[in-house]
């Protein structure tokens, strides 16, 4: 169900902040809803507005050169704390479709990429140089697990083999689980789980 | 001879369905799946979309806790919401449940709780089981030698429609404390304190065993504490292997085996513990003798200090910015800073011991004027055991608010919240900027630091309130005749 990503050239927007937690991504107060879409107008809800509530013009998802950016570039650590999806969603409905950061926070990258959202770990020096160049416009191509730099370097960047196929062929994650229903009962069974432990 | 295996190692062993390759991760089967309104709407909603099922609704338990009202329901019978999309979330998650088939634990329910109270409380958690619930703190059930991990919206998806998920298997990190916590020091000083030695991503990619004598020495509340918060450290979960502490601890829960049949449980139990000579990806080793009363003194719970420390004087730009926000000097003294409101509650810190704590502090007390403190019992059996030995009285012949069981505070999105500006202290787990409302400062603390925080009127050490006596007698008068 998930469109396939091949490749994505874009501007990147910069959040030069470590340790972006997903309650800044998408504070709470927001998470009330019961839909996956929408969320985008929240994003960054407490950095984006000045403290009389009007946008903050300096904020880099409010500058009108970054709208459209689909890169976003941003400090180690990111996407740490809570385990909503709600902050994938909230980046994706902000049309931004890869993050790339020195290190990424474990269910934030998973949930990630169950919504076509990329998230690229690079090494720090890379990332720095990122972050003091924004607006600058990079290449990404998943099946070479590259990221093409203005002056044509190419850095590569790891991701897991099957992380890699569902976002080149759309794989749908729940209906490849579903195809494993059969080893399932199996193991169901052997365990006597529905014994065990049904209550 | 077999080779030596981690806790880690054999829980993981025992539930995999289908073995990880380069081209796939495992597929692992899952015992006990939590739910809450906040992060299964859009889960069912994929259900219904694809005409699925919920394949063990058995296993799987629902309750009403984050976006929940702490005050009572009005006269006209309502509770008071914060807002109409909030009581439509609670909505969609009874109805979600009565069309699914899954058993709910709703207001009417004399077990309804924090779902990370809940759920021990009632014996659904049980060693060597693998538990999941799309909420990151689902980590406090390793605390029973579980498998415990948060998940996102998608995955309680695949866990509803599967029962599984695909999973890399994580590497492991052993944090050994040994040695005697120090009088008025707690667990939660020590897992603040973890986290300030290992930092916030210390525990990325890694599965954390805490163990040591120190850690055999917690109760099984405090042991909860301790693994609660290793998503504070970027862990998924924390893990410590069940004993005779644990088994205690469940015998005679409503939803554990009983008599012969728990015994034999607690034996087989008993085989989740990590081999001599197993090992570890890495390993920390603390002295529990170092720990004094930790607080967190900037936005995240790696930004940690002694209570009697000071604001870092020298910051890195993330410091600054910290300290910024929460608007400290450089240098300053962290003891003797002004609070505004006190919160004793969540999941990390709401059991029948830590509002026991916190009442030890308040007993024959009363709250500094300046402040606002609520006391949010974990589960609706905190709260009949802690009104049922008068905690309830002496938190509001204190001055402070005794509340409905709910998040409350800690995720501040059912109308419990801090001001802008305000600066609370916390028992909670996160002091993210704005976790607790927008413009918001927190700090974390046990719930003996937060109480006597909450008398002193300002950030305070605890212990001299554990060993003078109250000065308020009219105070203590009041709560006899309470
Ligand atoms: S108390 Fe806080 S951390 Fe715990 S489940 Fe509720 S919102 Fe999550």
């Amino acid at each position: 169900m998930m469109q396939p990503f091949t490749t994505l050239t874009s501007r990147t927007v910069v959040l030069r902040e470590r340790n972006i937690d997903t309650d800044q991504i998408i504070p709470a107060r927001f998470l009330t809803t019961t839909e996956r879409k929408g969320l985008g107008k929240h994003a960054f809800s407490d950095w984006r507005t000045l403290p009389d509530g009007s946008p903050d013009p300096d904020f880099p998802f409010n500058r009108p050169e970054n709208i459209g950016a689909r890169i976003l570039v941003a400090g180690r650590n990111f996407g740490c704390g809570s385990s909503r999806e709600h902050a994938p969603w909230a980046l994706a409905d902000l049309g931004v479709r890869a993050v790339i950061s020195s290190e990424i926070a474990d269910i934030f990258r998973s949930n990630a990429l169950k919504n076509g959202l990329v998230p690229i770990v690079l090494d720090e020096p890379v990332v720095d140089e990122l972050i003091d160049r924004p607006g600058i416009e990079l290449q990404i191509d998943i099946a070479s697990q590259t990221v093409t730099l203005p002056g044509g370097t190419r850095v590569r960047f790891p991701l897991d083999a099957f992380a890699r196929t569902c976002l080149l062929e759309g794989v749908d994650q729940l209906g490849y689980l579903l195809r494993q229903a059969p080893a399932i009962q199996r193991f169901e069974e052997s365990n006597q789980r529905s014994q065990r432990h049904a209550r | 001879m077999t080779t030596p295996r981690t806790l880690f190692d054999k829980l993981w062993d025992a539930h995999v369905v289908t073995p990880e390759s380069d081209a796939a991760p495992a597929v692992l089967y899952i015992d006990l799946h939590l739910i809450h309104e906040v992060t299964s709407p859009q889960a069912f909603a994929e259900l219904e979309a694809r005409g699925l099922p919920v394949r063990r609704p058995d296993l799987t338990k629902g309750t009403l806790d984050h976006s929940t009202p702490t005050l009572p329901p009005q006269a006209n019978g309502q509770r008071p919401y914060a807002s109409d999309e909030a009581r439509a979330q609670v909505d969609r998650l009874r109805e979600n449940c009565s069309r699914f088939g899954v058993e709910l634990f709703d207001y009417d329910s004399p077990q309804r709780g924090i779902v990370h109270v809940m759920g021990p409380e009632l014996g659904l958690t049980q060693p060597g089981q693998t538990i999941v619930c799309g909420d990151s703190h689902t980590a406090t059930h390793g605390a029973f030698g579980a498998l415990a991990f948060g998940i996102g919206t998608s995955e309680v998806g695949h866990v509803l429609a599967t029962q599984c998920l695909l999973q890399r298997k994580p590497k492991t990190l052993a944090i050994t404390i040994d040695g005697e916590l120090p009088p008025g020091v707690g667990a939660k000083d020590m897992i603040l304190h973890v986290i300030g030695v290992i930092g916030v991503n210390g525990g990325t990619g890694h599965v954390i065993e805490y163990r040591g004598s120190a850690i055999r020495a917690l109760s099984m509340e405090q042991r909860m504490t301790v693994c609660n918060m290793s998503i504070e450290a970027g862990a998924r979960a924390g893990l410590i292997a069940p004993d005779d502490v644990t088994f205690d601890y469940l015998r005679g829960r409503p939803r554990v085996p009983h008599g012969e049949a728990f015994e034999q449980a607690a034996a087989r139990w008993s085989e989740f513990h990590s081999d001599d000579g197993a090992r570890f990806d890495r390993e920390v080793h603390i002295d529990a003798r170092d720990i004094q009363p930790t607080v967190t003194w900037g936005t995240h719970p790696g930004q940690v200090s002694a209570i009697a420390a000071q604001i870092p004087a020298n910051a890195d730009s993330d410091e600054a910015k910290a300290r910024d926000y929460m608007g400290w000097q450089p240098g300053q003294e962290l003891a003797g800073r002004p609070v505004d409101v006190v919160f004793v509650g969540s999941c990390t810190n709401s059991r029948l011991s830590d509002l026991r704590e916190a009442a030890r502090v308040l007993r024959g007390r009363r709250v500094h004027p300046r402040v606002r403190m609520l006391v949010v019992p974990g589960s609706e059996q905190v709260k009949r055991d802690a009104e049922s030995e008068g905690i309830d009285r002496i938190v509001r012949a204190a001055g402070a608010e005794w509340r409905e069981p709910g998040c409350s505070m800690c995720i501040a999105m059912n109308g419990d919240i801090v001001a802008p500006g305000q600066l609370a202290v916390s028992t909670s787990n996160r002091n993210f900027e704005g976790r607790q409302g927008k413009g918001a400062r927190t700090v974390l603390a046990s719930p003996l630091t937060a109480a006597a925080c909450a008398v002193a009127g300002e950030i305070t050490d605890p212990r001299p309130y554990l060993t003078t006596e109250p000065a308020d007698h009219s105070a203590m008068a009041e709560l006899e005749t309470a």
